[in-house]
């Protein structure tokens, strides 16, 4: 038992160190990472980064001469989104307009846990 | 009791909101479309002109005239060729100037296709690399933009090639 | 003549369903529910009828009979015989037509199935089924009638998308489709127990065999169209949280709750509304997949021809059948659950019901991120985008408690487990390690801690799977299913956080250096096939001390239609997927070269197919 305990730390440790080495290890451009998130408008269902269409190719040049100019991630995000619109964008930003998007779920997640603990401590004691 | 008839009467609603909003989702047209950029401001647009070879600035180009007329074109792209009628028809109309943003061609090219099926552009602007599409909203060609020079808006804006029903609206459009 | 032949069938086969639903209404109300084989005749000829047409469909695709509509428009002579049969369902008449197929003959070994039912509850689920049956018929011949005639007749078809001629997706929707249709049985099955008040274990017992058998179809549907997309699409990536996608991974993760919630109704005589509740969710989902896709409400890769009647159609019969069902919900449900229904908090029951908890969960995650957009647009006129970004926010960190809760739900016993058993020292290993990431995250200054928290949470859910393996108090199906379930999990988060790629424009000649490797695009070759031209590359990739790998990915042009697609060549070994696609650019000399490295690739297919196995092994027992 205890070796067993021991062997199971280690490997966990190894997994730790190998996961944040190998992680370090992969940098991924900046304009890759960038062009992953936004939606290519004429290619129906793929992301600008997977596109080969002239389109995908400029908004792709642009953004790496938009980097070297010193702008972030979030300025041409920006900048895309004034063009095109968010339907550029894969992921929806948070206001007003998208709040139900994101919290409607985590709410029926609260709900849902609520319903069992009510089953299963509540209503389980009453009964008993 | 009562309880259970509000879950359903909440129910029933729910469902029949979601299908009439799926009823109502279902008539749009789910493909890009180009309404948020009508009413916008049109960027200043400042480029080398084919045949010149000269930097010029859009706005200064088309002061005069009341409308602009911008068509991105390419000789690489074939319905370019297919509109290309459509221009020349609307290049004899007096209220406006046809801007022609030529889209990642190479010159040689660019100047043949022109000297093979006319020229309707008062000017031509490159775009080599594409970002000054990009700048306006445009995402390949052909694409059409009307422009109205007295406040420097973009009234409407056409994917794809001109058809004689796009024809005749834009001509209505100049004629206003 | 075989478009009359293949028509007319569909016609007769309305006059039967017709027929079945008044003669079983009937025998309802009258409450003289001798259960004859009549019916079973009945649903016979009509099965005969509709293979009937269907090897009409069939025959004219194979004989390339352009004077139908259906199949000048997705077939061509050039076409290999096997694609051409395929042809048959890769369009949207002819795979309802398969649909429909499908839904009778679930119908029928149905009622070969269920001889020792009551009769009263198997002439509802005929009812039922049936509505269903008429619904799909009338869509067909009303607005998707695959034996449209054409004249004068061409000599030659349009073909089928170059795009879907491959093995995997000529089998796929076949397979997914006996997945959704399955669950319309556990829909007609679940409303006739309802009204006929016999929700218990014995019927837990009975449908439990279609849930099943609906959750392996589905679970290997949905594998074998991700297994395309990984190939065909050239992206390297399976999943990509497109609408279409998810129209089918929503009925899946229904399906696994249902799975779950029908044993606790099977063993404990419990849980009956929310069984329900599921089954009717489920098949409602399957069917609003079908609306989704077949209206054209989304914008995804899968296009089928759109005509808005036939988006209306779907919509309405979707809402009827909804309909129906809340209101047979409500007025026959169940008004007193006894006080079994409510559970200790450390047993078997509360651990299916987070089980289920966690399903609703990443349900209504895909649910809303697939219908949000349609619903701005509706009230806002604003497009939005929801792509896996969003999707990965709102789940993975939710995956976390969910490995651990499911790391010990199995081995937890019926009605009341003892706390004392409980394993300390293994949630202490647990602690231990997230205790442990923490401290080496935090000291060493590499900010991964939440991708090790995950990877670690996902090996401790493997690691007791594991031994479960051995333990004898836990059903072998289960055991199977359990353990393929965490394998699938270990390899997709491997995938996808530890994958690798480069991208770039070469020329031949060209090298290209890329984590130790060299990369060399050696030439390209230009050959002529049956019905593409294609452009093949050599590729060579060498790292030190190690045989230099060749690769031939391809770039095919198809003459009909004429559409290019690139091909890609993967290497798999069973740690990695080595994958090189690459694609023409406008210019003509230069490609896009995209090399990937994708860690685990052939475990998650190995763990679906052993997922859907364990599924058939609960299937087969007794």
């Amino acid at each position: 038992m205890k070796k067993i305990f021991t062997l199971i730390t280690f490997s966990f440790l190894l997994l730790i160190l190998i996961n944040n080495s190998v992680l370090a290890d992969n940098k991924i451009s900046k304009v890759d990472s960038i062009s992953k998130n936004l939606r290519c408008l004429i290619c129906q269902g793929q992301s600008v980064y997977d596109s080969q269409s002239e389109f995908a190719i400029s908004v792709k040049d642009l953004i790496k001469k938009k980097i070297e100019e010193g702008n972030s991630d979030n300025d041409i995000y920006e900048y895309l989104k004034n063009k095109y619109g968010n339907w550029i964008m894969y992921e929806p930003e948070l206001d007003k307009k998208t709040l139900l998007l994101w919290i409607l779920p985590l709410i029926l997640f609260v709900f849902g846990g609520l319903l069992i603990f009510k089953k299963a401590f509540i209503n389980y004691n009453k009964n008993v | 009791m009562k309880f259970k008839k509000l879950n359903l009467v909440l129910i029933l609603l729910i469902t029949i909101l979601v299908f009439f909003a799926l009823y109502l989702g279902m008539k749009k047209q789910n493909l890009y479309t180009t309404d948020h950029i009508v009413n916008k401001k049109m960027p200043n647009l400042i480029s080398t002109e084919l045949f010149t070879g000269e930097e010029k600035n859009l706005s200064k180009l088309v002061a005069k005239e009341k409308f602009t007329i911008l068509n991105i074109w390419a000789s690489w792209c074939a319905p370019c060729r297919s509109e290309h009628k459509h221009l020349i028809t609307l290049s004899s109309n007096n209220n406006s100037k046809i801007v022609g943003l030529n889209y990642k061609d190479k010159i040689e090219n660019a100047k043949s296709f022109i000297s093979e099926l006319g020229n309707p552009y008062d000017h031509i602007l490159l775009d080599k690399k594409g970002f000054i599409s990009i700048d306006i909203g445009a995402y390949g060609v052909p694409e059409t933009y009307v422009i109205d020079n007295t406040n420097n808006k973009i009234i409407k804006k056409y994917l794809g090639p001109i058809d004689e029903f796009i024809l005749e609206e834009i001509i209505n459009i100049l004629n206003s | 003549m075989i478009n009359q032949l293949g028509y007319y069938s569909l016609v007769f086969c309305v006059l039967f369903s017709l027929f079945i639903i008044t003669k079983s209404t009937r025998a309802i109300i009258s409450k003289n529910s001798k259960f004859d084989g009549i019916y079973y005749n009945l649903v016979f000829l009509q099965l005969f009828l509709v293979l009937f047409s269907f090897f009409c469909l069939v025959f004219n695709f194979i004989v390339s009979d352009f004077s139908n509509v259906t199949v000048y428009n997705n077939s061509h002579t050039s076409k290999p015989l096997f694609y051409k049969i395929s042809g048959v369902w890769g369009n949207h008449e002819g795979s309802l037509l398969l649909w429909l197929l499908v839904l009778i003959l679930f119908l029928f070994l149905f009622i070969l199935n269920s001889k020792k039912s009551e009769n009263g509850y198997k002439l509802l689920t005929i009812v039922f089924q049936e509505v269903i049956i008429l619904g799909f018929l009338l869509f067909i011949i009303f607005t998707s009638n695959p034996f449209e005639y054409l004249f004068p007749t061409p000599t030659e078809g349009l073909g089928l998308n170059p795009i879907l001629q491959d093995p995997a997706l000529a089998i796929h929707p076949p397979i997914l489709y006996l997945g959704y249709v399955g669950t319309s049985l556990v829909f007609s099955s679940s409303l006739a127990a309802t009204v006929n008040k016999s929700i218990n274990s014995y019927w837990a017992k009975h449908i439990k065999k279609w849930i099943f058998a609906s959750w392996i179809f589905l679970t290997l549907g949905i594998m074998l169209g991700s297994i395309w997309a990984y190939y065909e699409l050239g992206w390297g990536g399976f999943w990509f949280w497109d609408p279409v996608e998810n129209v089918s991974l929503m009925p899946w993760l229904c399906l696994t709750a249902l799975l779950h919630s029908v044993l606790v109704l099977e063993k404990r005589n419990s849980l009956k509304n929310w069984t329900v509740i599921l089954s009717i969710a489920t098949f409602a989902l399957s069917m609003s997949g079908t609306f989704l896709v077949r209206s054209g409400i989304l914008n995804s890769i899968h296009t089928f021809a759109n005509d808005p009647s036939r988006g209306l159609f779907i919509l309405i019969f979707l809402f009827i059948l909804i309909l129906l069902a809340i209101i047979i919900y409500f007025s026959f449900e169940i008004k007193n659950p006894n006080p079994s229904n409510n559970f200790f908090w450390l047993s078997k029951e509360t651990a299916v019901l987070i089980n289920n908890w966690f399903m609703m969960y990443f349900l209504s995650v895909v649910l809303i991120g697939t219908l949000y957009p349609i619903f701005l647009e509706v009230i806002s006129n604003e497009k939005i985008s929801v792509g896996a970004p969003f999707y990965h926010k709102l789940m993975v960190p939710f995956l976390i408690p969910f490995f651990i809760f499911m790391s010990i739900g199995p081995r937890l016993k019926w009605i009341k487990d003892k706390f004392t058993k409980i394993n300390y020292y293994q949630i202490l290993i647990l602690i231990l390690s997230l205790v442990i990431s923490y401290l080496i995250v935090e000291y060493s200054g590499v900010k991964y801690l939440f991708s090790t928290i995950l990877i670690s949470t996902s090996i401790f859910l493997f690691y007791s799977s594991a031994s479960d393996l051995v333990k004898k108090n836990i059903q072998f199906p289960q055991k199977i299913s359990h353990f393929a379930f965490s394998l699938l999990i270990i390899s997709i988060l491997v995938n996808g956080i530890y994958s690798k790629e480069i991208n770039s424009n070469m020329k031949v000649g060209d090298n290209l250096t890329f984590m130790n490797k060299k990369i060399e695009f050696k030439s390209i070759n230009f050959e002529k096939q049956d019905n593409y031209n294609l452009l093949r590359g050599y590729f060579e990739i060498t790292e030190e001390g190690k045989i230099p790998i060749n690769f031939q990915p391809e770039i095919r042009i198809y003459d009909q239609p004429v559409i290019s697609t690139s091909e890609a060549d993967i290497k798999t070994n069973l740690l990695n997927d080595n994958f090189i696609v690459f694609s023409l650019l406008k210019e003509g000399e230069v490609f896009n070269v995209r090399y990937q490295q994708k860690p685990f690739m052939i475990w998650i297919w190995i763990s679906l197919i052993m997922l859907a196995f364990g599924g058939s092994l609960a299937l087969i027992k007794k």
